[in-house]
């Protein structure tokens, strides 16, 4: 367990490497900087060299690197120069912004896939069945940004139920009861329409399990000693069928990062997704190298921790 | 023995029975599938009425800006009203929609050509050619893909249709690999391939005339089901300003129009039809994609 636990942690390493030169040789190939945006009247030419020489925007890549690596390994992205702050205080708020609508989506995911996959699989080929199918079907063809504008369009304007921007009404103050309620209330739409969208792979596979578990010989034998119907499901099927499903926690998050992109430019949650995207419209670099890293970063974890669970749930892959 | 020999002598047939070709049992299943019968039949004529009217249609004309007649709502005139530079929304859902298909049939065909011929190789070859693409392989699978690709979509100094779907291609020819990949590492193991390696066959021959023919079911309905999750890329990524430009107009564009609250909320007739036109294609390429699926699989078909 260890063994392979520690082995796949350090294939994890030159991944992070390579992201990180992939990601640092972009934001240089980037034509213009911040700075040339700013030329006016008003503003010397010799001056903004002078800058760029004093920031070191001149010198090779390789050192360019060497330094913004050595910052990041500190927790210091630098300075973001469209927001005048220090990018790290920047995403401290948005990070947690995205971290938050990424839990509640994923809990409203199983809170939908769960019930509907068991449902689906117990009683398959039924009309029940065929109603939660053709409902996964459509979720698979339907993208997610329009199914969000749907949502946002019907519950933010047409009945006014949920807020349509934001993640929090101004003026309330932090670390109150009425401050969680009012986050709560904003993301709570945007969390819904990813999770509607994002669930039907998880049902789908939940149904497949369970339709292959039923066959298997230790239901017959449970079900020979005499076990009730409600029993083989929820403490034999069950539990063998969950399983899998937990490994795949760790890809959700990859999908999550392409999903909060969209929700969070469409509901105008200020969170990393919209933020890369104004990064790149602001010619932001240095912002624009923390998020797609702490994303990337991210997805890196999160295939690490699907496949350490695989490893506990499937020993074979352990002794490959 | 004796029993096994005389068994085997009832099992043959008289007659050899002509096993029925690829398409009669395509052409089988579609018909006896009645969604992905009509789904095949709008795709046809969706794509024969835009291709056929875009010939007709002048884009430069449509995308020209007529400030005499912005945000007008739907009449003679403008059949689907107009966008905020007076733009006909009709005109440009056609030329949209065109664009869009094309690009996700160029995507999906590049990807698909880099894909198998990967997969191919990396399967056939086993070993350690395998294991090395295979780890490079995982490297871009684990990369997020909306925002990698926004990113290359913002450093691209001469932008066009073509680099757009060179970028998309680098990034969407990891998943068919893969199948490819472990159908080849099944199907080697098989006699043919061994007879054919026997005789003294090339590498090269046996993977291109042999292997990837034995290959072509899974890679016919892959890059079918390819092609609707393509088109909803394509569309997702120029909703979000990183996929065609303005001048040329998409699916997305016309839905990224939405992002205006103004427009979201009282100008239906800018998103909506786009929307509608953007489901119904992806819906009806995924049930052709399925029926097709159904018929490389015989335990599974209805025909």
């Amino acid at each position: 367990m260890w063994k392979f636990t520690v082995r796949r942690s350090l294939i994890m390493i030159p991944q992070l490497i390579v992201l990180s030169i992939l990601i640092f040789v972009l934001a240089q190939l980037m034509p213009g900087d911040a700075l040339s945006g700013q030329v006016g009247p008003d503003v010397d030419p010799e001056r903004l060299e002078e800058i760029r020489e004093e920031m070191g925007w001149n010198d090779p890549w390789h050192e360019q690197y060497a330094r913004w690596m050595g910052g990041v390994l500190k927790g210091d992205f630098g300075e973001s120069f469209r927001f005048k702050m220090p990018v790290t205080e920047l995403i401290e708020e948005r990070i947690a912004n995205t971290f938050w609508l990424s839990v509640v989506t994923l809990i409203l995911t199983y809170i939908i896939a769960i019930p509907l996959g068991i449902t689906s699989g117990r009683y398959n080929d039924t009309w029940k069945d065929q109603l939660i199918t053709g409902y996964t079907y459509v979720g698979f063809a339907t993208p997610l940004f329009i199914f969000a504008l749907v949502m946002l369009w019907l519950f933010g304007y047409k009945l006014g139920w949920f807020p349509t921007s934001g993640s929090v009404t101004p003026g309330v103050s932090p670390g109150t009861f009425e401050y969680f309620m009012s986050k709560l209330y904003h993301l709570l739409l945007p969390a819904l329409s990813m999770a509607l969208i994002t669930t039907f792979s998880t049902i789908q596979y939940l149904r497949n399990e369970i339709v292959d578990t039923k066959q298997k010989d230790f239901i017959l034998t449970a079900r020979a000693k005499g076990a009730s119907e409600s029993r083989v499901y929820n403490r034999h099927i069950l539990r063998n069928s969950l399983l899998p499903i937990a490994a795949f926690f760790g890809f959700e998050i990859t999908g999550l990062i392409g999903g909060s992109i969209f929700v969070e430019n469409i509901f105008g949650y200020p969170g990393m997704g919209q933020l890369l995207v104004e990064s790149i419209t602001l010619r932001d670099y240095t912002v624009l190298t923390a998020t797609t890293l702490l994303f990337g970063v991210a997805s890196i974890l999160g295939a690490l921790i699907s496949d350490i669970i695989l490893s506990l749930v499937d020993p074979r892959i352990r002794i490959k | 023995m004796e029993n096994n020999q005389t068994k085997t002598d009832e099992v043959k047939p008289k007659a050899p029975m002509k096993s029925p070709s690829g398409i009669s049992i395509i052409w089988r299943e579609l018909v006896r599938d009645k969604v992905a019968l009509l789904s095949l039949i709008f795709l046809v004529l969706i794509v024969v009425f835009v291709y056929g009217v875009s010939l007709i249609l002048d884009q430069e004309e449509i995308v020209k800006v007529d400030l005499f007649s912005i945000h007008e709502p739907p009449s003679d005139e403008f059949l689907l009203g107009t966008d905020y530079g007076g733009r006909d929304i009709f005109g440009q859902l056609i030329i949209g929609t065109r664009n869009s298909l094309s690009i996700g049939i160029l995507v999906t065909i590049m990807t698909g050509l880099i894909g198998i011929a990967y997969g191919l190789i990396a399967g056939y070859f086993g070993g350690h050619i395998d294991n090395i693409m295979m780890r490079i392989l995982d490297f871009f699978l684990i990369l997020p893909f909306t925002m990698i690709v926004i990113a290359f979509v913002a450093i691209v100094p001469k932008y066009s249709v073509l680099t757009f779907s060179l970028i998309m291609t680098a990034f969407l020819w990891m998943g068919i690999a893969r199948l490819i990949r472990s159908k080849a590492l099944q199907e080697k193991e098989l006699d043919y391939i061994q007879a054919s390696k026997t005789l003294g066959s090339s590498n090269f021959k046996i993977i291109f005339t042999q292997l990837l023919p034995n290959c072509s079911s899974l890679i016919i309905v892959t890059m079918t089901l390819n092609l609707a999750a393509n088109i909803g890329l394509e569309s997702g990524l120029s909703f979000l300003g990183f996929g065609f430009p303005e001048s040329t107009p998409s699916l997305g564009t016309l839905l990224s129009y939405a992002t205006n609250p103004q427009t979201l909320e009282f100008r239906w007739w800018i998103w909506v039809p786009a929307s509608i036109l953007i489901l119904l294609l992806m819906l009806s390429i995924n049930n052709v994609g399925q029926a097709l699926k159904r018929a490389t699989d015989a335990r599974q078909r209805r025909g």
